[in-house]
């Protein structure tokens, strides 16, 4: 008799399941049918907010000052040994980034740099969600994939450096390439996670509902997911935006990181510094962008 | 008021809404089947309550005439006019991605639904629940028990025949317990609703139930009871129980 017992069975009593409606459910002493809403609101969002906004911004001024007085007396110290260093003096860069400026290389390296990146970006995406979602749905396809994908996951991309510029030649493409293989892995791990994460019993509703296969997909899989696959896409972009850099100095003459290349070839330290500071400028502004952006919209 | 206790509240001739006839189910890998030949009916406008042990298969009953289990044999019919079946689970299973009348409404977003799915008439279900001062509420902000009745009005909502309800207060605390009790069998009145409706609360049968069947095991039910017309208590069938009940299978409900 106990062997038609449902509920261990085929999941259909989820307790444990660790959905969020159960936890909301657990402490059941405040349930009051004709209640208002819950006075309690799990999660933190509301709690940072609170966090009163002027010591965080005094105590980031302050670092970012110990962090130019320190740059200030380092470079000055060594400076007079090393040519290169002396270069690096923060009162010579406003000169260095006019001279960047006035020649026009910086907006445009930028730019094709940022748009290698999206590029790269979306192919990871266009790959890396549907390999998520295979790994994620199908157990043989897990287990068969496990291994190699270990293996590309732990190969730098730049690795592949030569390769691609043998296969694509020189330009957009094997940077592109080489962004889309590093940003592929964080995207597709967290769609992996996301659909691992999925409730069950929210399939159970849709079905029950008469929601068919594809409705299932476009009602409850990809909103559960939504939030890993953002996650993992924010990560990549960290990543791409470490590769990208790197990838740009083999066969290319344009960009960001052969911007790096070329201002070293003329022996402008200045220049090369103002390229770097651009570089590290970016990528906060763009995770900041990302972080705004994907936030999760789950009310 | 008196009237709302005969069997069929809808007053009309009691046809079925459902027929399950000879159901079997063994999962693979187990000796012994979880449905044994099971066979009911369940009447149009009734409010069915089916008691019996833990792991007597009446959650796989409920699961098979919600199309949720695969039938080894037999067959679950629904009558002319009686197509379609929703279910309400132990936990409400609500999106927390979505508003309470979003979840309510979620069946209209499906193909099956949409020819009979009404989305004014959402906003009249969510007055009829009690949901209404709640539709734009994040459901992650509900209570157990105003979660629970979001679960029903989402169920309601596709318009169905028949709605199967699995233990759907047995998460809840007492008093809340108490409260969707009521408030159920006021809205099970007021859109004279086709429930069948699976419990382990033996108070919650005999104050719900237009009838009660009691699922002994695997071959079925092993005895029914009318509280109308037989009035019965919570004490007598919880003797029933302590008795060990009839042999399963021995009475047709």
């Amino acid at each position: 008799m106990n062997t038609a017992d449902s509920g261990s069975r085929t999941g259909i009593t989820p307790a444990g399941s660790g959905s969020h409606h159960e936890s909301e459910h657990s402490p059941s002493t405040d349930l009051d049918a004709a209640g208002g809403s819950r006075q309690h609101r799990p999660g933190s969002r509301r709690g940072h907010r609170r966090q009163p906004l002027a010591p965080r911004l005094i105590w980031g001024a302050f670092g970012l000052l110990v962090t130019v007085a320190v740059w200030w007396i380092f470079t000055h110290a060594a400076g007079g040994a090393n040519s290169m260093l002396a270069a690096f003096q923060p009162e010579r860069l406003p000169a260095a980034l006019g001279s960047l400026w006035e020649r026009g290389v910086i907006l445009q390296d930028a730019s094709t740099s940022l748009w290698r990146l999206l590029c790269g970006l979306a192919l990871a995406v266009v790959i890396g969600v549907p390999l998520g979602l295979l790994i994620g749905f199908s157990k043989p396809f897990k287990w068969a994939s496990t291994p190699p994908v270990q293996f590309l996951r732990m190969v730098s991309p730049l690795s592949w450096a030569p390769v691609a510029v043998a296969l694509f030649g020189v330009g957009h493409a094997p940077v592109i390439f080489l962004v889309a293989a590093a940003a592929v892995w964080p995207i597709t791990m967290n769609t992996a996670a996301g659909v691992a994460a999925l409730d069950p019993l929210h399939m159970r509703v849709a079905r029950t509902l008469g929601a068919t296969p594809w409705e299932q997909v476009r009602t409850v899989v990809l909103p559960s997911i939504r939030p890993y696959v953002m996650t993992g896409v924010r990560l990549a972009l960290g990543i791409a935006w470490v590769v990208i850099v790197p990838a740009e100095m083999l066969g290319v003459s344009s960009g960001l990181g052969y911007e790096i290349l070329n201002a070293r070839d003329r022996l402008a330290y200045d220049e090369m510094l103002v390229v770097i500071i651009v570089i590290g400028l970016i990528g906060i502004a763009m995770d900041a962008l990302a972080q705004w952006l994907l936030r999760d919209r789950r009310r | 008021m008196s009237t709302h206790t005969e069997p069929t509240r809808s007053g009309g001739t009691a046809s079925a809404a459902l027929r399950v006839t000879e159901v079997s189910k063994t999962y693979p890998g187990s000796s012994t089947p979880a449905l044994d030949n099971v066979s009911m009916t369940l009447r149009a406008g009734e409010l069915l309550a089916v008691l019996g042990p833990s792991g007597s298969g009446k959650s796989t009953l409920l699961r098979a005439i919600a199309g949720l289990e695969s039938l080894d044999s037999g067959s679950v019919e629904a009558q002319p006019a009686h197509d379609r079946v929703a279910v309400v689970f132990q936990s409400p299973g609500l999106f927390p991605w979505l508003s309470v009348r979003e979840n309510v409404a979620l069946g209209g977003r499906y193909k099956r639904n949409r020819d009979r799915f009404d989305h004014d008439a959402v906003e009249d279900l969510l007055g009829v629940l009690g949901l209404a001062g709640l539709a734009d509420v994040p459901v992650t902000e509900l209570s157990g028990g105003q979660a629970q009745r979001v679960a029903v009005g989402r169920a309601l909502a596709v318009r169905p025949d028949v709605v199967l309800l699995d233990e759907p207060f047995s998460a809840l605390d007492p008093a809340t317990r108490e409260d969707l009790q009521v408030w159920l069998r006021n809205v099970a009145r007021e859109l004279n609703l086709t429930i069948f409706l699976v419990t382990h609360d033996v108070a919650e049968a005999v104050a719900l139930g237009d009838r009660i069947g009691f699922f002994g095991g695997p071959q079925g039910f092993s005895r029914e009871w009318v509280p109308a017309r037989d009035g019965t208590t919570v004490e007598e069938i919880v003797a029933y129980y302590r008795n060990g009940g009839d042999v399963p299978g021995s009475w047709v409900i």
